[in-house]
């Protein structure tokens, strides 16, 4: 197979939020950056958020970041790394008031600043009471976002390469990454893009489950890129279930819908959350309602013919607020699940939303990965940023709007980081390593000449519904081991998929293929790391950890407050500590999580 | 779970194989959960992998499966099932007045151009505040309708005058783009936008024909938009 | 070199020209309306359009009729004909019919 080589300094893939903010700092620093999309910039998945992006502004009443880093690492159940998550909060200010100079139509006060709403887990001083900190574009922050800020690519000329698919990442024998291999769709050519610096911000893997909310797209490439070149991927245990996915369709509904005063209801019309969070109610953490709709489910108080789902009622909202703050919602109840927010209750289920794990980043967007005697060392030449990076500043469950922050914040400091690099220490390409360019020809080559295969579309159904029967919102022993089984004899058909259309130009089919061969290292990651947790936190709760008053919630903080690294190799586990020393204030101290 | 069967007429074209485009017939059992025709168009690709289509967010943000369906453009995804007649066949088409790379995959190039040209950013040549530039709520209320399009191109492909002049017009998308930047009141660039439509092509090739409303699958007015422009300048010149 | 080049400057006059034409000859139809049944026979017409406003009237909404002809018919030729020398010359003689017609109507109407 025939393959180009084309040199850039840096090399970006992934033109969502992350992407776009990182290729934002390259090309106004005037460097020759490529930018690598399997789809065009505005279809990434950022353009689905909806909710807000976290700020603590305080443009409607007293907010502090010091109070959003302490909420944060709650969130995280205390697995966040401290010193990210204070970087990630002093930095919110200034990522969201650029992003309004980029032109981003937030929503205003009376005052003319930006709208924030209340959101699930972010509270003033130190989780006493909700608090406004999520910046709103009325229910569609996301595409808002991204579009403003492909707009400044525009401005900034940044090169797209617009639906290519890129393959591996090129690794040299000292462990240096040297760039991409990539396919453009409509042709079918090779290019092995030459980089001095790459960043990946190739966004989560949520469709290693059946139900989800993500879109096809999210397909964990660069954590299948990563962990096929040795790098290991972190704590993908913790999988977020978003609690109000549209019952069905696994549409997302925001968390603004709550932040705006909507409220969940059992069978009985009862408002169940102020059983489960007295304080918090609706707006507690994700993982915390989740598990109390599931709760609600399973002890028969959920709704409809099967009892299978809860209700979320904004019904006694005026209607000019939700018309006015969350008119996507609205069209989203109307669209699937056939009902009139207005006027009925919108069907709603936990579905999987967001990878907490992913590449081991530090915060400045560098991947690090053990070596030695050392847990975090900087992988050079290779960033990564947004979901599939792991900082770590979700640990074990994000907040609401914290992943649009997440993306601004280490979008940019990956870019500053790769500039730095570029700038203060300039040198050649260095040659590239014909090893791992084989590496990516061989596996095109299986693909093509597989003869009696697997059907591609039926072994991700059994990738996705094995990881949603194993590895849900509850998690029981037996199953994990059970499950770990199941997706290594899934593993085996990955590697014997066939397809029937060898057709050059834009072959979906071939693509759909690819992108298998990265959900399911996602997939094993995630099964092998969760079954090796013993523990119950955040949004991995066992059977066989239950609460009790050594270990509350059923968190183990003496056995387990570590970070997960799952290899590909062997599917060797190893593990790292949590960073629990901030950059300049004091560490917040390991407390029972309540809300 | 009872099942029905849908027939298609699907556009099919592989320049890598088809000397020329053919409509391939074919037919796929469904249920209850098939709610959406892109629901039904996995299903197919399930049955036969080579046909090729466009999709990523299922839920009308992303604006990636934009067809041509019996006739109307629209998003696969916000299409229901139930609305399409069954009696007979589905029929899908790429949408019209772009080339067409594969099946149902048309070449986006000039549509991109188009909106490329228009300076679709915010240009503001003051010194950037510390904190965020002020805009009062009715002044943000202006980019209602506007700020919300997904750049299908279902509008600009359904719009004859873009059959007509796709490298000239700038088409209902990039006008509507446009018009979302000068009704920004924190854009300078007005004056210069204005001028730069101000061109027998650029706008002025909209005929108020309005297909674009009629097909936009988020209910956005691009109509409207350009009529607005319009008003801008003849209140400039006059 | 195949270049396309867009920024002729004229878009809005000619739009704008379309429209107040427009508003020319629908206000001469609403005359034309209330006058004729008043008209009784050739001599009544010829009385009617030999009246000094009727006369500038219709001078008025021929001149209108010809631009807005012009903007009309000048568009479709761009619309579908691409060669610029054909579309020129297409453009030339829709101009000299639109001259010609104004001339023999403003001839018919002052030789009355």
């Amino acid at each position: 197979m025939k393959y180009t080589v084309r040199k850039f300094d840096a090399v970006i893939v992934g033109a969502g939020g992350a992407g776009l903010r990182a290729a934002i700092q390259l090309s106004e620093a005037g460097l020759k950056t490529a930018v690598i999309s399997k789809v065009f910039p505005t279809r990434s998945h950022t353009v689905a958020a909806q909710g807000g992006v976290a700020a603590s502004l305080g443009n409607s009443e007293e907010d502090h970041w010091h109070w959003h880093m302490y909420d944060t690492i709650k969130g995280s159940d205390w697995l966040g790394d401290q010193d990210a998550i204070e970087f990630m909060c002093r930095k919110a200010n200034e990522v969201v008031v650029e992003l309004e100079h980029y032109g981003m139509p937030f929503d205003r006060t009376d005052a003319g600043k930006i709208y924030q709403r209340p959101f699930g887990g972010h509270m003033s001083n130190f989780g006493e009471k909700p608090v406004r900190r999520s910046c709103a574009a009325a229910d569609r922050t996301g595409h808002a976002m991204l579009h403003a800020m492909y707009q400044r690519n525009v401005k900034a000329n940044t090169q797209f390469f617009v639906e290519w698919q890129a393959l591996d990442l090129v690794r040299d024998a000292e462990g240096e990454v040297l760039g991409v291999t990539a396919m453009d769709m409509e042709t079918g050519e090779i290019v092995v893009f030459h980089a001095k610096a790459t960043i990946f911000a190739t966004g989560g893997a949520g469709r290693i489950f059946y139900s989800s909310t993500n879109a096809f797209i999210n397909t964990g490439d660069g954590l299948g890129m990563a962990a096929r070149a040795g790098i290991p991927l972190e704590d993908l245990e913790f999988w977020q279930f978003h609690p109000t996915g549209v019952a069905g369709a696994g549409v997302l509904i925001t968390e603004g819908v709550r932040g705006e005063g909507g409220i969940l209801r059992n069978s009985q019309g009862e408002r169940f959350m102020e059983r489960y969070a007295p304080n918090a109610k609706d707006l507690a953490s994700r993982d915390v309602v989740s598990r109390a709709m599931t709760t609600e489910i399973n002890e028969g108080r959920g709704c409809g013919p099967h009892k299978d789902f809860v209700l979320l009622d904004i019904t006694h909202l005026p209607p000019e607020t939700i018309m006015k703050r969350l008119p996507g919602i609205h069209e989203i109840a109307l669209q699937f699940a056939g009902v009139d927010a207005l006027k009925e209750p919108i069907p709603v289920v936990p579905t999987a939303h967001y990878q907490m794990g992913g590449i081991p980043t530090n915060y400045h967007g560098q991947v690090v990965a053990p070596q030695g005697s050392s847990q975090n060392v900087a992988v050079p030449g290779f960033y990564a940023a947004g979901e599939c990076a792991c900082a770590s500043v979700h640990g074990a469950n994000r907040l609401g709007t914290n992943s649009l922050l997440d993306l601004l914040v280490f979008g940019k400091s990956a870019g500053e980081s790769a500039v730095d690099q570029l700038k203060k220490s300039p040198k050649a390409h260095k040659e590239l390593h014909q090893e791992s360019i084989d590496k990516t020809l061989a596996r095109l080559d299986r693909l093509d000449g597989q003869k009696d295969g697997a059907s591609v579309h039926e072994t991700r159904l059994t990738l996705q519904r094995t990881m949603q029967n194993h590895c849900g919102v509850f998690r029981f022993a037996d199953k994990l081991k059970e499950g770990v089984q199941k997706i290594l004899d899934v593993q085996k058909d990955v590697q014997r998929t066939e397809i029937k259309d060898k057709s050059k130009v834009f072959n979906t089919a071939r693509i759909e293929a690819l992108e298998l061969d990265n959900l399911i290292e996602v997939a094993v990651a995630t099964m092998i790391s969760a079954e090796a947790r013993k523990e119950s936190r955040g949004a991995h709760v066992r059977d066989d950890a239950p609460d009790t008053p050594a270990n509350p919630n059923g968190r183990d903080d003496k056995n387990w407050l570590k970070h997960t690294l799952w290899f590909k190799e062997g599917n060797r586990l190893d593990y790292k500590s949590v960073k629990l020393t901030p950059l300049t204030v004091e560490s917040i101290a390991l407390k029972t999580r309540a809300y | 779970m009872t099942t029905r069967n849908i027939q298609f007429k699907i556009y099919r074209y592989d320049p890598d194989k088809d000397a020329k485009p053919y409509m391939q017939d074919i037919s796929v059992d469904i249920d209850a959960t098939d709610r959406k025709l892109l629901d039904v168009m996995v299903k197919l690709k399930a049955k036969d992998d080579s046909i090729a289509f466009r999709r990523s967010c299922r839920e009308g943000v992303c604006g990636s499966d934009a067809l041509n369906i019996n006739g109307k453009n629209g998003l696969a995804c916000l299409t229901a099932i139930d609305s399409l007649p069954i009696d007979k066949p589905i029929v899908l088409r790429p949408l019209p007045g772009l080339p067409v790379i594969r099946d149902l995959i048309v070449d986006m190039t000039q549509f991109f151009k188009q909106y490329h040209s228009i300076k679709p950013y915010l240009i503001n040549n003051d010194p950037p505040p510390e904190r965020e530039r002020l805009q009062s709520p009715e002044d943000r209320e202006e980019l209602n309708g506007l700020y919300e399009c997904i750049l299908c191109a279902c509008c600009s492909t359904s719009c004859p005058s873009f059959w007509w002049n796709p490298d000239k017009f700038v088409g209902p998308a990039g006008l509507l783009a446009a018009y979302r930047f000068i009704a920004d009141t924190r854009d300078q660039a007005t004056s210069e936008r204005l001028d730069d439509l101000d061109d027998p092509y650029r706008l002025f090739r909209c005929h108020t024909i309005m297909n674009c409303v009629d097909v936009c699958p988020k209910g956005l007015n691009p109509t409207k938009a350009i009529g607005k422009i319009k008003d801008m300048m003849v209140k400039r010149a006059i | 070199m195949n270049r396309i080049v867009v920024g002729a400057h004229y878009g809005l006059k000619d739009w704008l020209a379309q429209r107040v034409t427009a508003v020319v000859m629908a206000l001469y139809t609403l005359l034309m309306i209330v006058a004729v049944p008043t008209v009784d026979g050739y001599e009544g017409w010829r009385a009617l359009m030999s009246h000094g406003l009727i006369r500038f009237a219709t001078f008025v909404f021929i001149i209108s009729l010809c631009y807005h002809a012009w903007v009309g018919v000048r568009d479709i030729w761009m619309d579908y004909v691409k060669p610029t020398a054909v579309r020129l010359m297409l453009h030339v003689l829709t101009l000299l019919a639109l001259v010609g017609y104004a001339g023999w109507a403003i001839q018919v109407i002052w030789r009355l």
